[in-house]
């Protein structure tokens, strides 16, 4: 979808601040919230790429003005109510509707060296060759889906070059939907800067993007 | 898209309590009330995070790539099983690429899409990273980027950003610093940095030899 994440190239969305900070949460409800997201992921009610969608459904004005872990509070919340995990109601309440059943966690804490250690490889074998092979020209798609893409707007009809090929990976625009892996082959895939930004950028830079075999065709 | 429109209650900012960590720890307790999480389970994702995966572990494959050429090129060539060698790997680290700085190139890593980040040799993103300024700008203006780090580029630099669109993750591995002819790999580890990795800066300057 178009929305306000994909804001690669734009201006206007704040000041840098390049301090060094090396604190990992600012407040400890952050880490919660992380610890959540991944423990709760456990159940296996939702993929990543759906989480990513329930982040992208922010509203952009809201979404631009809470932080990134606020991001993932509210994308979480909407997950457990849309999946049947609770309700709305408790959500509201903050307790379990009566007569709700107790479960038992899929993750416990015994578990989760390995499951992160573990992780989930998106990799998947292709039972097609691959449409383009290193060093082919290619321009991608000038496709505005309305749901979950990785296809960034400022890439859209941009013609760029095959620098390698990745292997089979899922396709998170069918994937964050509900709709099944539908593996299929992903690029890495080289934009001139002037391709992307107009006559003033350096021609020898680039901008490299990692794009699916449905996002490209022939240049 | 799909039938359920998160819509309604993404966008709820009426509804109380209006306090975020009060709300977490709602949210939390119902959760753990439900039988849905286990709450030593968070303390172990927060401890992982906190003290095992994080920035240090990509400072041991930059130092063994700058002290053993072998290893530099089994990096190059196939990161995810050369940073496997020394045992990183797993979440949002499943698929790496290395790309090396030299005295032509310079690269700068960056998600524009949300914040993807190689967790397994980085740990978790510092704030200015998943910044909507650092996300927009450091596509179209890398220079200009890095520069607000620090480090001017010369026209006789090539600059490659990387845009983490999929689930490959980018290690940037900068060039050996000058003067640590023949260090080893703990004190060349030190002068690695977390931003050097990601293009946003240089490793340390080398102090006094160990």
């Amino acid at each position: 979808m178009n929305g306000v994440h994909d804001m690669g190239g734009m201006a206007g969305l704040g000041e840098l601040d390049p301090r060094p900070d090396a604190a990992l949460f600012h407040e400890a409800w952050e880490g919660r919230v992380l610890g959540l997201t991944l423990a709760a992921a456990a159940w296996g009610r939702w993929t990543l790429d759906r989480s990513r969608l329930y982040r992208e459904m922010i509203p952009g004005p809201r979404y631009l003005g809470i932080s990134y872990y606020e991001r993932w509070f509210a994308a979480l919340a909407a997950l457990l109510v849309d999946t049947g995990l609770v309700s709305a109601t408790e959500v509201r309440t903050g307790h379990a509707d009566p007569g709700a059943e107790t479960a038992a966690p899929p993750l416990v804490a015994a578990q989760v060296g390995a499951v992160l250690a573990r992780g989930a490889p998106t990799s998947r074998t292709l039972h097609a060759p691959p449409r383009f092979a290193l060093g082919d020209s290619v321009r991608a798609r000038n496709l505005h889906p309305p749901g979950h893409t990785r296809l960034p707007r400022y890439v859209r009809g941009r013609r760029g070059e095959i620098s390698h090929l990745h292997g089979g990976h899922v396709f998170p625009d069918c994937n964050a939907h509900g709709q099944g892996e539908h593996p299929q082959a992903l690029y890495q895939v080289r934009f001139a800067a002037p391709e992307l930004w107009g006559p003033n950028a350096r021609a020898a830079d680039a901008v490299y993007l990692d794009l699916w075999e449905d996002y490209l065709e022939p240049a | 898209m799909a039938h359920d429109d998160p819509d309604h209650h993404l966008d709820h900012g009426q509804a109380p309590p209006s306090d975020i960590a009060l709300r977490v720890k709602a949210l939390e307790s119902l959760l753990v009330e439900k039988g849905l999480v286990d709450p030593a389970a968070l303390d172990a994702i927060i401890d992982t995070y906190e003290h095992k995966v994080g920035p240090r572990n990509g400072a041991r494959v930059v130092a063994r790539a700058w002290a053993d050429e072998a290893y530099h090129a089994r990096l190059m060539d196939d990161a995810t099983a050369a940073i496997a060698e020394l045992g990183y790997g797993g979440r949002q680290g499943e698929h790496m690429i290395a790309v090396a700085n030299s005295a032509g190139v310079h690269n700068l890593v960056v998600c524009t899409l949300c914040s993807c980040y190689p967790w397994s040799v980085l740990g978790l993103p510092p704030a200015w990273y998943k910044s909507s300024a650092y996300r927009s700008r450091a596509v179209i203006d890398p220079r200009g980027v890095i520069a607000q780090f620090g480090l001017e580029l010369g026209d006789e630099v090539e600059v490659r950003v990387w845009d983490s669109t999929a689930e490959i993750r980018y290690l940037v591995i900068p060039q050996r610093p000058t003067g640590t002819e023949g260090w080893d790999e703990d004190a060349l580890a030190d002068l690695v940095t977390r931003d050097c990795m990601i293009g946003a800066g240089l490793p340390l300057a080398p102090g006094p030899r160990r």
